[in-house]
């Protein structure tokens, strides 16, 4: 690969999240833990502030969160991530939904060598986990959408910088979500507990001022609900007394006792939003009054609207002879950025899941190819290269293919989302993450990437109510159970409709439990029926819509029809003629369910 | 008990090349590569020896006769043999530690792979085997140290005693290990040993990782990975680097343990194969 990006050592890029001090803090909690000095409750407090989470039951290991603001890593962070999984962890990382990045099975008394590799490279797990302003995610479309009005990026970093560590929030009643949206349509705003969507606005003396809808008590659980639009309009200077008003109440007025009624959500709801937002107002007015002058967001990014590339003369992007796939690729995982000549790649993950060897080129082509030369993690569990030069696509297809990360399909119906589950999680009690991986080998092998009616449909899994795979804003959502068929226990799923997120953000509808060996063919059969049942030019998402609205023709009108089919593409036969359907993925062994408690829900 | 090294664990590429531009003769410099790759190039000076012919056999006439046959002479010679290979290392201590074995203690490892040898642009040569005086001795005199290795019947003592003293030690990968492994080994994978650019991390970073999982410098361990001992090798320097003096390596390692049926655990209640993107 020609290199014609000099390495620099570019202080706007690479942020210094860690602190050294912190690593030897670390090495001293788990040994005085392992030396029995301190209580099994006291170290748990302290891991999860340093981003460690219990591994599914076994006291020994740990996952290793690492807490990566706007999804941002450098090339030299992602090969330092390589190699920390290769000597300390599985040998593959794995992409979450909140853009960080896990290492799984690390064993215990090596987190602090991983903390010092990490700290090395400026990144950080500080507050990944447990009970504080867990990582800043942003939009992978900030900075480049077409429909954005400015790049909400430098408000994001400014704003994890200015929680991580703060005292103000190193003890909420529960964790704290903040998610920057680069616009209304590539909104994950309202599951946040604060969203924030960019918006420019007269203030009234005919100049434009920069600032944000502020959406506040949203979140995915057991419950979950949508936040609500605190304000007309925000101005950026509103942006951090706002901020620090909604965590100032959460604090004082959240739930510290039920255990799983204490995210900032039930409060807002119990409370009734009207009168949780008179209290947000009053509160910023309080905070304006008696913050300190030193008190301010940090916004130090250059803005990058104005990049272009003018090297070529912007004709239709059409390579002669393309690499075999590379149109198929090409269909799915480009996308045009506001800046002519320009484009963003995504690279999509079998359920988020990396190998140390992939990290290691993707660091090599993100120097190569990208003009910002950072990667990002999508909610998707994937990666977006940004700012690569339309024209060197081919060149930039080969590369990732010859590291198997030219797969097909990173938007739609084939971008299948599955949390880490049975395979790390003591909360699991399915095997999503092998089920979302063969979801999605098997919609690829039937093409379903190139077909425009699922560009709009979405597949999220979770091994259990908890959302971590995000199973409620899918057009098809699941949630892990178990459930009795034929006196025999069965690893199974609640399955959801209608889910989006966006300007018509939606919650899913529990419409059916269906056996985790049944999740493929009812999905098949979905796809069947909506291709008889479609009106011209109706997306499948739109005619679950339809469905669920009991507008459908006179076959299936309503859920109840589709529940009908759905039933019976998931019935099971005796257990006798067909064991294995009652065995879950990546099992040969008879289903039996074995959680722990958990510490966290994401 | 061993005593300490006289001769180093490494010998950084700078001042091999030195020695080989000096032509110091008190150097032997052995090859692990395959015979071909040998070939095509290699170190100055370097004579072949394929791994695959090394662990052909743990006999010692035959393993000092095979080194015999490359121009070394374990009896009585004095030179420092340097092993380089391609393979992070590993080959090249397996072929080390074989020496040790045979109680020949001049050896050292080269600190980079013959790839990053020539990426650092120090020379090369082509062609076959210039060196290889065959020196038939009838008289071997080979005194084995056998306290640095380990067969089954060591470790199914270590297993079954309650009081030993002795580690058992796991340097295959994560996931192999939460599989199954022998019981009561812990497990360090190999790579946390190596370094991106050279076969071994540094003394501190090393012992670092060896003090946070309790490992003494009294503790007597014993290295083992999947098949033949070579990245059990490469592990069993990394602890010679920090100044273990007592390690042995369980040269047939799990590959025999398995074969003869010997008992293994594992972890049985989280599916994390399916983690892994390979």
């Amino acid at each position: 690969m020609q290199k014609n990006i000099e390495e620099t050592n570019d202080a706007s890029v690479t942020e210094q999240w860690g602190l050294p001090e912190e690593v030897r803090s670390v090495e001293e909690m788990v040994r005085l833990y392992r030396e029995g000095k301190i209580s099994d409750e006291e170290f748990r407090r302290f891991r999860l502030q340093h981003g460690m989470y219990g591994s599914r039951l076994n006291k020994d290991y740990t996952m290793v969160r690492i807490k990566v603001p706007a999804g941002i890593l450098t090339p030299r962070q992602l090969v330092r991530i390589a190699k920390l999984s290769e000597d300390f962890s599985i040998g593959s990382a794995h992409v979450t939904t909140r853009q960080n990045i896990q290492l799984h099975w690390v064993y215990l008394d090596d987190a602090p060598a991983v903390e010092q590799g990490l700290v090395e490279v400026g990144l950080t797990t500080r507050e990944a986990c447990g009970n504080t302003v867990r990582n800043v995610t942003c939009s992978p479309f900030a900075g480049i959408c077409i429909n954005e009005p400015f790049d909400v990026t430098p408000y994001a970093k400014a704003l994890a910088r200015f929680f991580l560590r703060n005292p103000m929030c190193q003890n909420l009643p529960r964790k704290f979500k903040f998610n920057f949206a680069c616009c209304d349509e590539h909104s994950y705003a309202r599951i946040a507990d604060v969203g924030l969507v960019p918006m420019i606005n007269d203030d009234g003396n005919g100049r434009l001022v920069r600032g944000f809808k502020v959406y506040i008590g949203g979140g995915l659980g057991p419950a979950s609900y949508l936040a609500e639009e605190l304000e007309e309009f925000t101005p950026e200077d509103m942006l951090l007394p706002t901020a620090m008003a909604v965590i100032r109440l959460f604090d004082r007025l959240g739930d510290r006792e039920k255990m799983h009624r204490n995210r900032m959500r039930y409060l807002v709801h119990d409370m009734g939003f009207e009168k949780f937002r008179e209290l947000v107002l009053k509160e910023r007015s309080i905070v304006n009054l008696t913050k300190s002058v030193l008190v301010k967001l940090d916004i130090k990014d250059k803005d990058k609207a104005q990049l272009q590339d003018d090297s070529y003369d912007h004709i239709e992007f059409k390579p002669l002879n393309p690499p075999d796939g590379f149109d198929r690729w090409y269909s799915s995982n480009v996308v045009k950025q506001k800046q002519r000549g320009y484009v963003t790649v995504l690279i999509p993950l079998q359920a988020g899941d990396v190998t140390a060897r992939q990290l290691r080129a993707l660091a090599d082509i993100c120097k190569e190819f990208s003009l910002e030369r950072y990667v990002i993690t999508t909610p998707w569990q994937g990666f977006a290269i940004r700012f690569v030069k339309e024209y060197r696509l081919v060149e930039l297809y080969n590369a990732l293919k010859e590291v198997g990360l030219a797969n097909y399909g990173a938007l739609g119906i084939t971008a299948v989302v599955g949390c880490t589950s049975t395979t790390s999680c003591n909360l699991a009690i399915t095997n999503a993450h092998r089920l979302a991986k063969e979801i999605r080998s098997r919609l690829i092998e039937l093409g379903l990437d190139m077909d425009q009616a699922f560009k709009d449909t979405t597949i999220k899994l979770s091994g259990c109510p908890n959302s971590c795979g995000q199973h409620m804003i899918a057009t098809i959502g699941f949630f892990g159970a178990a459930i009795r068929i034929n006196n025999t226990l069965t690893p199974a799923y609640n399955m959801l409709l209608g889910g989006k997120v966006g300007k018509d953000n939606a919650l899913g509808t529990v419409v059916a439990r269906v056996p985790a060996k049944r999740i493929i063919n009812v999905i098949l059969r979905l796809i069947d029926v909506y291709k008889q049942e479609r009106k011209d030019g109706e997306s499948f998402a739109s005619w679950i819509d339809r469905v669920l609205k009991g507008e459908g023709n006179v076959n299936v009108k309503d859920i109840h029809a589709l529940k009908t089919i759905i039933d019976e593409a998931a019935r099971l036969p005796e257990p006798d003629k067909e064991p294995e359907a009652y065995m879950d993925y990546g099992s040969d062994n008879r289903f039996i369910v074995k959680t722990a408690k958990g510490e966290c829900a994401a | 008990m061993m005593l300490a090294r006289r001769y180093p664990v490494l010998v950084e590429p700078e001042e091999l090349y030195k020695r080989i531009k000096d032509k110091d003769p008190s150097i032997f410099v052995i090859d692990v590569r395959r015979e071909e790759e040998y070939t095509r190039e290699h170190i100055p000076s370097a004579v072949s020896l394929p791994l695959a012919k090394v662990i052909e056999s743990m006999d010692a006439s035959a393993l000092a006769g095979l080194f015999s046959s490359i121009g070394l002479d374990i009896s009585s010679s004095t030179k420092h043999v340097i092993v380089y290979d391609d393979t992070f290392g590993a080959l090249a201590a397996r072929v080390a530690w074989t020496l040790e074995y045979l109680g020949y203690e001049r050896v050292s490892l080269l600190s980079v792979t013959y790839n990053m040898w020539k990426e650092l642009g120090f020379d090369v040569e082509h062609g076959k085997s210039s060196s290889s005086i065959i020196t038939s001795n009838s008289n071997l005199s080979i005194s084995v140290n056998s306290s640095i290795l380990a067969d089954y019947e060591y470790i199914k003592n270590i297993v079954n005693s309650k009081s030993s003293k002795s580690r058992l030690l796991d340097v295959r990968e994560r996931l192999n290990y939460l599989d199954h492994h022998i019981p009561n080994a812990i497990n360090i994978p190999w790579k946390a040993f190596s370094a991106e650019d050279r076969i071994l991390k540094s003394k501190d970073e090393i012992a670092r990782i060896l003090r946070n999982r309790k490992i003494s410098m009294n503790d007597e361990v014993v290295v083992y990975c999947g098949s033949v001992g070579t990245l059990s090798g490469l592990s069993y320097y990394a602890l010679r680097l920090v100044g273990h003096s007592n390690v042995r390596l369980y040269a047939k390692s799990l590959k025999e343990w398995r074969s003869l049926n010997l008992p293994l655990e594992g972890f049985k209640n989280a599916h994390y194969w399916d983690l892994s993107a390979e």
